[in-house]
């Protein structure tokens, strides 16, 4: 094709409507960090909802967290960030052309993608396992029968089975802390009737916190899904050598997109499971 | 994709060809051609379910199909007319065209990325009319819960489809953002750009950071009906009007995504068919910007009736009504623009002029809604319905029109039958204030949107409404025609038919596959001194002689 450039040696990257790769590389960055702010956007609905139904239903929250397991939450944060790092070095290798070390990163990353997604996997399968979930299916009573979640279909009266983590002897440490709902919409829990104090009763529609759970991180790990995919074909490509100090775009903004999965998670892991 | 385009008759339409040459396309030219053959069969499918609507309500109750059917075909108006028309119109379909163009520039800065936004308008499209065929919507195009999660027709499926739709939506935006960014050529500082850059760049703004918040919102939705996680239902302690408060922190920003290129297109045909310079550029440029940040902080003035508590409900109305003000400000700037300008009424300028006069309608009776007092009396009346469609079809329809006609030359290169396209922009603006100017006097007298079966009181006014939605009628088969007539028989189009100076008219109609056969350069978009009017081609050239396509006369 005829361009104004035509004499000049042309890098085999450069598309044809730009004038140079630095006008390209610019142009490619903005309209990653433009796409990564329509990520942030897509997740802050539900981070509203969570506000939302927090400010409301405090005890919910409270009391549902429990559920949650601490150490391997902690653990997952510790993968994501590392990952993030080797991430972060990457760029850094490919922009120095250090091929060898750029292909051993982005496989450690990759790596901690499939490490973190592992241990959630435990995490899903137990609360599954007890009928942790959303709506209709919340039915922490039936541990092994979830088929007959349509049986549970009206409100669980009874307090379920006390969590692993002790639930119930930790709240009554500190009852105080429970403040009294606010009156939300029709059909959520009146004031003052939300947790009969130091009896570690179940709160009315503990499930709005097992729905809002699994829909952030179910987002989130679809997120890291396609994150992983992302790295996976850069590492490819990085095998044979695509990537050097006068084009390393894709690995830029394949970082760029990891953090924001790693941020993403560096939010959702307090606000979900460290609830005071 | 690799054929020079050298020979002085090659141009984007005959540089390749075959279906696969256009379906697979990276070129913004033949992707805004894409869009505006599917938008405006969009157009079409929602006019056909309007004319439904308004043949039905010819009587009260049953005309021609029964409550369900009409509950089904006034939803589809509005969900095919708002996600699959007017959202994409003007951005994607004459902004895709122009945009680059207007630049100097030789494309997008993502062309690959464009090219998957209109794929995936169509798959969205696809979808959404599949779901018509399985079984209509019945919600309204507002998908309200509770009534939108119990409802056995088919909302999951058309749901997907307005998701995916949404994605191709952000995919333009953030195209023209960074072209904008990234793109312009020598000499064009931001102040330097032709208005409707603004109104697409404002536009873009909100479709890159409102768009992914119904994205959320619609998959709450679908998640709601297929696996009953109780977010949006009373009955398991969820809230149904946290769903209305996300779907409006979409939905009304997205009116102005429809509105803001409307009144960059506005700017100019005001400017160029009065052949004087635009006046208060900056003040219109910012009021563009003005009212992209604003359209974020008034969603909640649709729940006004909801149950908010009256404080908020007062932030919200005196947010509303300060929109009123960026928007009087353009209003204000294209009067002064005409004000002893040397005005030419061909027929662009008709439908700005239309533009002008219907917006104005529709921007003020807007204030009466904002009102708290007056919307109890005034919501879900046919007075909203008349103030949205003031708004949407004289504001956003008659200047994408407007816009198709004066860019029709440069697209198609082939020059309209003018005496034709002035008659239907009359018959149009006639046919739209009888059908929906009745509409005010039936809202304000209490008949209630929505409503299949209305008192015997209101059916002369219901009459006349039809009567003037099948003159509309009559004036689109007319464009219609005159304009595919063009394609097959109409003179050949100078470069420069209306004495524009933008950059998109320094270059042959239609203009060759890289867009400028030289390096382009800034100019003032609205300085008309450097061209005359040539009896001989019945266009413009430039003073200094040429056609105007080899000559950038930069300033």
């Amino acid at each position: 094709m005829t361009d104004s450039h035509g004499s000049e040696g042309h890098p085999a990257h450069l598309q044809h409507h730009f004038d140079n790769s630095r006008q390209q590389f610019s142009a490619s960055k903005l309209g990653m960090w433009l796409f990564l702010a329509t990520e942030i956007l897509l997740f802050a609905g539900l981070f509203v909802a969570y506000a939302v139904y927090r400010s409301n239903h405090p005890e919910i929250f409270i009391y549902a967290h429990y559920f949650l397991d601490t150490k391997l939450g902690g653990i997952n944060t510790m993968v994501l960030l590392l990952s993030s790092f080797t991430m972060a070095w990457g760029v850094r290798a490919a922009q120095l052309g250090q091929r060898k070390l750029l292909v051993a990163l982005l496989s450690l990353t990759l790596l901690g993608g499939f490490g973190f997604l592992g241990i959630k996997y435990v995490e899903y399968e137990a609360k599954w396992k007890h009928g942790l979930l959303w709506g209709t299916n919340y039915n922490p009573e039936s541990h092994d029968d979830h088929t007959g979640a349509d049986e549970h279909a009206e409100e669980v009266e009874e307090a379920p089975t006390a969590p692993e983590t002790g639930a119930p002897d930790r709240l009554n440490l500190e009852p105080t802390v429970v403040p009294p709902s606010a009156t939300g919409p029709a059909g959520t829990v009146p004031p003052g009737e939300g947790l009969p104090h130091g009896q570690g009763a179940e709160p009315d529609n503990v499930h709005i916190f097992f729905g809002i759970y699994f829909l952030m991180t179910g987002l989130h790990g679809i997120h890291v899904l396609v994150g992983m995919s992302l790295i996976f074909w850069i590492l490819l490509k990085s095998i044979g050598g695509a990537y050097g100090p006068k084009y390393f775009t894709p690995v830029d903004l394949v970082g760029l997109y990891w953090h924001l999965v790693d941020l993403i998670w560096i939010f959702l892991f307090p606000l979900l499971y460290l609830i005071h | 994709m690799s054929t020079a385009a050298t020979t002085p008759d090659s141009n984007y339409l005959n540089v390749t060809k075959g279906a696969l040459s256009w379906l697979l396309t990276l070129d913004h030219k033949r992707i805004g051609i894409l869009y505006l053959v599917s938008i405006l069969s969009s157009f079409f499918l929602g006019g056909m379910m309007a004319m439904l609507i308004r043949t039905e309500l010819l009587t009260p109750g049953d005309t021609i199909m029964t409550a369900d059917q009409y509950n089904q075909v006034f939803t589809l108006h509005g969900a095919i007319m708002i996600f699959l028309f007017i959202i994409p119109g003007i951005p994607a379909a004459l902004g895709n065209f122009v945009l680059p163009l207007m630049l100097g520039a030789k494309d997008v800065a993502f062309p690959r990325l464009n090219l998957m936004s209109w794929w995936l308008w169509i798959t969205g499209a696809f979808i959404a009319v599949a779901s018509i065929l399985i079984n209509a919507v019945d919600t309204g195009w507002t998908f309200y819960t509770p009534y939108s999660t119990t409802t056995g027709t088919s909302v999951t499926l058309i749901v997907t489809g307005v998701f995916i739709l949404g994605f191709s939506s952000i995919l333009t935006g953030l195209n023209f953002i960074v072209t904008i960014h990234k793109l312009r050529p020598k000499g064009m500082t931001w102040f330097k750009m032709p208005l409707l850059l603004w109104g697409l760049y404002s536009t873009a703004i909100i479709q890159v950071l409102a768009t992914p918040v119904l994205g959320i919102t619609l998959l709450l939705l679908a998640m709601e009906r297929v696996m009953g996680i109780g977010i949006f239902d009373a009955a398991l302690g969820g809230d149904p009007v946290l769903f209305q408060h996300f779907f409006w922190f979409y939905s009304h920003p997205a009116v102005y995504i429809m509105i803001l290129p409307a009144m960059g297109v506005i700017s100019e045909l005001i400017s160029v068919f009065s052949r004087k310079h635009i006046f208060g550029y900056k003040f219109i440029a910012f009021s563009s910007i003005a009212i992209a940040v604003f359209s974020f902080l008034v969603w909640g003035h649709h729940m006004f009736t909801s149950g908010q508590s009256e404080l908020v409900n007062m932030i919200f109305s005196a947010l509303t009504f300060s929109v009123s003000i960026p928007s009087a400000i353009k209003v204000f700037n294209w009067l002064a623009t005409m004000y002893k300008g040397r005005i030419q009424l061909d027929t662009p300028m008709l439908y700005a002029l239309s533009f002008l006069f219907l917006f104005t309608i529709g921007g003020l009776t807007g204030l009466f809604l904002a009102t708290l007092a007056t919307d109890i009396h005034l919501h879900d009346t046919y007075f909203i319905v008349a103030h949205f469609h003031y708004v949407m079809f004289g504001g956003t329809v008659i200047a994408f029109l407007g816009g198709l006609h004066y860019w029709w030359p440069k697209m198609t290169g082939k020059m309209y039958n003018e005496k034709l396209g002035r008659i239907a922009s009359v018959i149009l603006f006639v046919g739209f204030n009888v059908t929906f100017f009745t509409q005010f006097v039936m809202g304000s007298r209490g008949m209630p949107r929505r409503y299949f079966h209305y008192q015997e009181q209101f059916t002369s006014l219901n009459q006349l409404s039809s009567v003037g939605s099948y003159i509309m009628a009559v004036a689109f088969f007319m464009i219609a025609g005159y304009l595919l007539h063009s394609l097959a028989k109409g003179r050949k189009a100078p470069a420069n038919p209306w004495g524009a100076n933008s950059l998109e008219w320094h270059t042959p109609s239609p203009p060759p596959f890289d867009n400028f056969d030289r390096e382009m350069r800034g100019v003032d978009p609205y300085d008309y001194t450097g061209w005359k009017y040539d009896e001989s081609i019945e266009g413009y050239v430039p003073v200094g002689g040429g056609d105007g396509t080899r000559d950038s006369r930069a300033v």
